[in-house]
């Protein structure tokens, strides 16, 4: 497999590792190391990756697995990840910026969510992968991740909702 | 739409039930700037998912293709095989300078025989050295023998001149 090849196999889904880095840790330059990592270990093992035939699949699980080990390590080191450089680019969608504090509550509310809820709700609400997908990367039954999922929504739904209706931010 | 049948798909949404097709219905209605007001959060929490969507990795991956060592390796054997080209006689050599391993037999044989008649040689030449050492310890003996004389003629000398001045003193 040359260079070429290589990206071309993995320029689909390099997004989607990074933003799933990026929900599980939170910092930019976390997120950014974590899938340099992640693409590098496929290069190495490129041979191996092209029998695969679920990469895309494959390497959302090594993410997944990659940050989870992470987070442990950083919990060890009693270091904790500072939330210190979230933006969107895209604000100005919004021309509200009461609107725009909101859209940026959900991804705190997120980040109070348990691990395996925000892997699931990052992958069916922004990635849409269907729930087969889900289940190969997070190893659960489909039931089981339905569940979560609905649970992860309606947190977030019910925590908003107070903000908005007491303001508390 | 239907505010009655978005209505229902978020109930089904709420219970993690929607297909991809009706989240994509979900998203399309709150996409729109006109939303019914009750569903305010989940105007916002589709918006907070479409711009996360729009994040991308922007950092290069800086791909080595992959060295070949080959070469590293070549220079390891060449220093293996100049270390036993120098090991191996040390080690072996004694074995492979012993005359039977490197001698067929007709040479074994003709050497042996060198060997005897120069053994024969030296016996023989052994024994006129002797007999050359018995004529030099004649000589000495002889040697000796003469000094012997001498000091008998000496005697004599002196015995002559004392019976010479007897006779004088006589007359």
């Amino acid at each position: 497999m040359t260079q070429t090849d290589f990206i071309k196999l993995v320029m689909p889904f390099k997004d989607k590792v990074f933003r799933l880095a990026k929900r599980l840790l939170v910092s930019n330059e976390e997120a950014e190391d974590a899938t340099q990592e992640i693409l590098m270990k496929l290069w190495k093992n490129k041979q191996k990756i092209a029998e695969y035939k679920n990469v895309e699949a494959f390497s959302m699980t090594m993410t997944k697995n990659f940050c989870l080990d992470r987070l442990k390590s950083k919990q060890a080191q009693n270091l904790k990840i500072v939330h210190s450089n979230y933006q969107d680019n895209n604000t100005s969608l919004q021309s509200q910026v009461e609107n725009r504090d909101s859209v940026d509550w959900v991804s705190k509310i997120i980040e109070e969510l348990p691990e395996q809820q925000k892997i699931i709700l990052q992958l069916r609400d922004i990635e849409a992968y269907d729930f087969d997908e889900i289940a190969k990367v997070v190893d659960m039954n489909p039931t089981a991740i339905r569940v979560a999922l609905s649970r992860a929504r309606k947190t977030i739904r019910e925590k908003l909702t107070n903000t908005h209706r007491y303001g508390i931010k | 739409m239907v505010l009655n049948s978005i209505e229902k798909l978020l109930e089904k949404y709420d219970n993690g039930e929607t297909s991809i097709k009706e989240e994509q219905q979900l998203r399309a209605y709150f996409a729109q700037e006109n939303v019914a007001p009750h569903l305010e959060s989940y105007k916002i929490m589709f918006q907070y998912f479409n711009n996360t969507k729009q994040e991308l990795y922007t950092k290069d991956v800086p791909l080595k293709p992959r060295k070949s060592y080959i070469y590293q390796w070549i220079s390891v054997a060449a220093v293996a095989v100049l270390m036993l080209g120098i090991l191996i006689p040390n080690v072996f050599g004694e074995q492979e300078t012993t005359v039977e391993t490197v001698y067929t037999e007709q040479q074994l044989e003709a050497y042996n025989q060198t060997k005897e008649a120069l053994s024969l040689l030296s016996s023989s030449f052994n024994d006129a050295a002797s007999s050359v050492s018995t004529l030099s310890l004649v000589s000495t003996n002889f040697e000796k023998g003469t000094e012997k004389v001498n000091h008998i003629n000496e005697l004599a000398k002196t015995t002559n001149k004392l019976v010479k001045k007897n006779k004088k003193s006589k007359n």
